[in-house]
């Protein structure tokens, strides 16, 4: 097998037993990039002589015991809102095209720590906004399953290098489903954690009370490492929860006997697509045979949450976008004669129209007038979601549902139809509104040969569970195995 | 109708620092000064990404500060965002508390115009963060902006409309200080601006039940400034009122120079905040152990001190709540009279010519620039006879312009007192000799002749004789 097709437990195998050396996967990695980065699309920067300099150093390093560290010299790939010291982090916004941060966010000290190496940052929809990756202000990302085909999004460029071996796994983050419908669409696993899982220190802030970063990876085991090294307590992020660090990689037992899983009919309703729906009823019928009960019920919330999500992540961004004002750093409009003009031309130009929508939206439903019948509204129903979801879990240990109505959609099909874009969400969204932990794993292919994905939720801080539940299936049915992407144009 | 015929009200929103070490949102100093932006951080900067935890001090300060103003103290409060544009606010909004403030319903006692007891509520003191400077360039080019301040705590006291004159405003101010002050809450360095006020002024017809239409003026830091602004205000708006106008509710500029009050903006274009609660943020929840713990703790307060001064001291009230209206003041009057065990004398200097001094000045007790020590040694030396009063009234003066032990400033200066008999008798001598109309009034029964006599002579050595030893020989002299 490729270098570039192993995983990152497989890579660390062979680093172990010395089948591979550290700058052999690097230059292999770098050499992918180059073959497959012109089709794909999935970087904003690409930093391959770094990668190729910083091999060389860490494996002298690791040969002379100065340092340890299994994940040392393992490539990873970082989403473009996620802030890294000294290389640009723009949010694919030209708003901060030229904009370099000066301090690491804690998820990028902690990947530092390990001696990872950084190879790039990734394409997203302008400030994790949209859910295609064609709202980057700088270029489109193309699925590698289908060069026609968006990779979704936001985290499109994650999942798409990912999927495209261009690294062997790579952080996202997720609002509203930004990690687990790309990963879907790319045929990869994502995981969004329990909101307070993973500190949002250095996360270019959408809607603080729904951002996650997260992994997404090629298999489950990589999904449970990483979330191993990014999980645990950061006093510099108030939200984030101080829990005692467990190893993630224990709870892959791989045995889903006698477990709950609760299948919410809502979420099979209308919309989803015949293919999508399908692909679930195997998926169910395979959960039945390794021994789980499955059991249908009703979990009315798919349509409120999907409405109150987009009137909490607005209003948060609205505000969140405020700082982005020509003032300190990021675009200034050289056309201004006094300040208002300086904000208003700064942020006209370097906004894009999916931002805008946004923040208009936001800015309506906080002013005053409006604030009771909306943000105040969507703050409740946010409790009742809770509280829905409490009430599963009561009786099921997961949830399974699609991760996303469709599979991967045309390049340019919804992107001038902003609700029929958002209607993309519907499943995951309901997942933030509740701060609870989903991963979205393959389940099949549908007839045009475009991934499906299947998502399973738990209840907070159940991460271990739904590994767990997770890697059983992906043991019995061995998606990655059977398939790969083929970069086609079809 | 004529001025007398209205009443003025007043409400006033103050801001003060809080002296916590660190500022609300991230580790940097609070320390006034220093280069700008090099109290910074990604933080206080609002670089993207970065986030706020809030500083546990602050919390505990503005509990501290609702306590010693009688306020109930919420046990579950939170943060909230304002939202607004402005280069001196680098996440364009910020971290306030909007519905549910630390602190709620206090009160301070304060004097009112005739000397009265009179309550001033409290409706609220909440927390936030200071906004940075803006330099503007005095030769054109745009302004700069300086983020040092930016997250320094803050307390916003917010009092009920429950003034009415300039007079009680300068009283609740100065009350508001000094608790602040004793509480060690705040520094309330007025000409940092680490305690300035929102003045809100309105006039209604005496007896009237509704109130009228306000206006606002802004970051008021000056005592005096404060009391010309409302009675210029409140004599504007009873003028507009008298002509038949109407008040437009406003925000003004107050003008030192001329003295007037300017139109900053209107309600037309009044800002909507689109307050909402921080989601970058916890809820803040305080137990009743937490609160009652922080009483107990609290440092004696201005009430309290004045009432000692009265009973142990047997000071006057008057002179006691002049001492203690500043904790300066106040912490002067305690280390002085410790060292000089004088505490009527210690008492008498600082309330008549320290404060006149710091009067003429225009600047607050906590910018005397002398010492306890230096002040105790020169009542010891009053008490000595070493120094005249007179001579004393010449060294706080120069205490004021060059602080240095007293004893070194009277001998430089050559003001030692002349207690020797010998040159005493000299002068009294002298002065009786060239003062014959003065000696014929007081053989005819004249005792006053000798004040005027004793004055002659403090003339004649510049101050330095002992009076009272001139007194006695005068008087010996003249009846030979």
């Amino acid at each position: 097998m490729e270098i570039t097709e192993l995983t990152v437990h497989e890579l660390k195998e062979k680093l172990a037993n010395k089948e591979l050396t550290i700058t052999e996967i690097t230059k292999a990695y770098a050499d992918r990039i180059e073959e497959k980065e012109k089709d794909i699309g999935a970087f904003v920067t690409i930093l391959k002589e770094d990668a190729m300099k910083k091999a060389q150093e860490i494996e002298e390093k690791v040969k002379a015991n100065e340092i340890k560290g299994d994940l040392s010299g393992i490539p990873i790939g970082i989403k473009d809102n996620i802030c890294t010291k000294g290389i640009a982090t723009t949010c694919s916004s030209k708003m901060l095209e030229n904009f370099v941060s000066p301090y690491d966010a804690t998820v990028m000290e902690k990947v530092n720590n390990e001696n990872m190496i950084n190879f790039g940052k990734l394409n997203m929809d302008e400030f994790a906004m949209g859910g295609s990756t064609e709202y980057s202000a700088f270029h489109v990302t193309k699925n590698p399953w289908n060069l026609n085909k968006v990779p979704g999004g936001s985290s499109g460029g994650v999942a798409a290098a990912v999927a495209a071996g261009m690294v062997p796994w790579a952080l996202g983050s997720d609002t509203g489903g930004s990690i687990r419908q790309p990963a879907s669409f790319c045929g990869v696993v994502g995981m969004k954690p329990t909101y307070g899982l993973v500190s949002r220190y250095g996360l270019v802030a959408f809607a603080s009370s729904l951002d996650q970063i997260g992994p997404i990876t090629k298999d489950v085991e990589d999904c449970a490492m990483l979330l191993n090294v990014i999980t645990g307590h950061d006093e510099k992020d108030s939200t984030s929860e101080n829990r005692e660090k467990v190893d993630y990689t224990l709870s892959l037992k791989n045995d889903v006997k006698g477990m709950k899983i609760g299948i919410p009919k809502e979420f099979y309703g209308e919309g989803i697509s015949e293919e999508v729906k399908q692909k679930l009823e195997e998926a169910i019928q395979k959960y039945k045979e390794l021994g789980a009960e499955v059991e249908e019920f009703s979990l009315d919330i798919a349509n409120y949450a999907l409405a109150t999500y987009y009137i909490i992540a607005c209003a948060e961004a609205s505000s969140n976008l405020g700082r982005f004002d020509g003032i300190r750093y990021g675009y200034r409009t050289p056309n201004y004669e006094n300040l208002k003009d300086i904000y208003k031309n700064s942020r006209t130009e370097a906004f894009g129209n999916e931002v805008k929508r946004r923040i208009i939206l936001g800015t309506y439903v906080l002013s005053s007038g409006y604030y009771d019948a909306y943000y105040k509204k969507a703050q409740q129903v946010r409790t009742l979601v809770q509280a829905k979801f409490d009430e599963a879990f009561s009786k099921y240990d997961v949830i399974l549902t699609p991760t996303a109505p469709t599979t991967a959609f045309n390049i340019g099909e919804k992107k001038a139809n902003p609700l029929e874009m958002y209607l993309a969400d519907i499943c995951t969204v309901s997942v933030n509104i509740a701060g609870l932990p989903g991963i979205s794993i393959p389940c099949g292919l549908d007839k045009e040969g475009m991934p499906i994905g299947m998502q399973l939720i738990g209840q907070k801080f159940s991460e271990e569970t739904l590994l767990n539940v997770a890697y059983t299936f992906e043991q019995a049915v061995k998606f990655r195995e059977n398939y790969k992407p083929e970069f086609k144009n079809i | 109708m004529s001025r007398e015929d209205y009443e003025i009200v007043i409400g006033l929103e103050v801001h003060a620092e809080l002296s916590t070490k660190t500022k609300i949102f991230c580790s940097c100093p609070t320390e006034f000064g220093g280069e700008p932006n090099t109290h910074t951080c990604p933080v206080c900067m609002a670089m993207p990404g970065a986030l706020p935890v809030l500083n546990e001090k602050v919390v505990e300060y503005a509990v501290k500060a609702g306590l010693a103003t009688n306020c109930e103290i919420a046990r579950n409060s939170k943060n909230d965002r304002k939202n607004y544009f402005y280069p001196d606010l680098p996440k364009s909004y910020q971290i306030s508390q909007f519905d549910m403030p630390l602190c709620e319903k206090g009160y301070v006692e304060i004097e009112d115009e005739n000397g009265e007891k009179k309550k001033i509520g409290i409706t609220r003191i909440h927390i936030e963060e200071d906004a940075g400077k803006l330099n503007h360039n005095e030769f054109g080019g745009g302004s700069l902006v300086d983020l040092n301040r930016a997250g320094v705590p803050l307390i916003e006291t917010v009092s009920e409309p429950d003034i009415r004159s300039s007079k009680e405003a300068e009283n609740y101010l100065r009350k508001l200080k000094s608790i602040f002050e004793y509480i060690e809450v705040s520094d309330c360095k007025m000409q940092e601006g680490s305690f300035r006020a929102d003045v809100n002024v309105s006039v209604r017809k005496k007896g009237a039940s509704e109130f009228g239409t306000r206006t606002e003026m802004k970051n008021m830091s000056s005592f005096r400034s404060i009391v010309r602004a409302i009675e210029y205000e409140a004599d504007r708006q009873i003028d507009v009122i008298e002509e038949g106008g109407k008040i437009e509710q406003e925000t003004l500029r107050w003008d030192d120079v001329s003295g007037k009050t300017f139109s900053m903006r209107d309600k037309e274009d009044a800002q909507d905040y689109r307050y909402f609660p921080d989601p970058d943020l916890v809820a803040i929840k305080l137990s009743d152990e937490y609160i009652e713990n922080i009483k107990n703790n609290l440092p004696e307060l201005p009430e309290s001190r004045k009432a000692r001064y009265m009973s142990e001291l047997g000071l006057s009230e008057k002179d006691s709540n002049l001492l203690t209206a500043s904790k300066h003041l106040s912490n002067m009057f305690e280390k002085a009279s410790a060292i000089c065990k004088n505490h009527k004398l210690v008492s008498n200097w600082l309330l008549s010519d320290i404060s006149r001094i710091l009067n003429e000045k225009e600047i607050e007790a906590d910018q005397i620039p002398f010492t306890a020590e230096q002040l105790a040694k020169m009542i010891t030396l009053i008490e000595k006879g070493t120094i005249s009063s007179a001579i004393a009234k010449k060294v706080v003066e120069e205490l004021f312009e060059n602080p240095k032990d007293p004893e070194e400033i009277i001998k430089e200066k050559g003001w030692i007192q002349i207690s020797d008999e010998g040159a005493i008798k000299e002068v009294v001598q002298k002065i009786i000799q060239a003062n014959p109309q003065s000696v014929a009034d007081f053989k005819a029964g004249k005792d006053k002749a000798v004040g005027f006599l004793v004055g002659q002579a403090m003339k004649e050595t510049k101050g330095k004789a002992n009076p009272q030893m001139l007194n006695k020989m005068f008087i010996e002299e003249l009846k030979k």
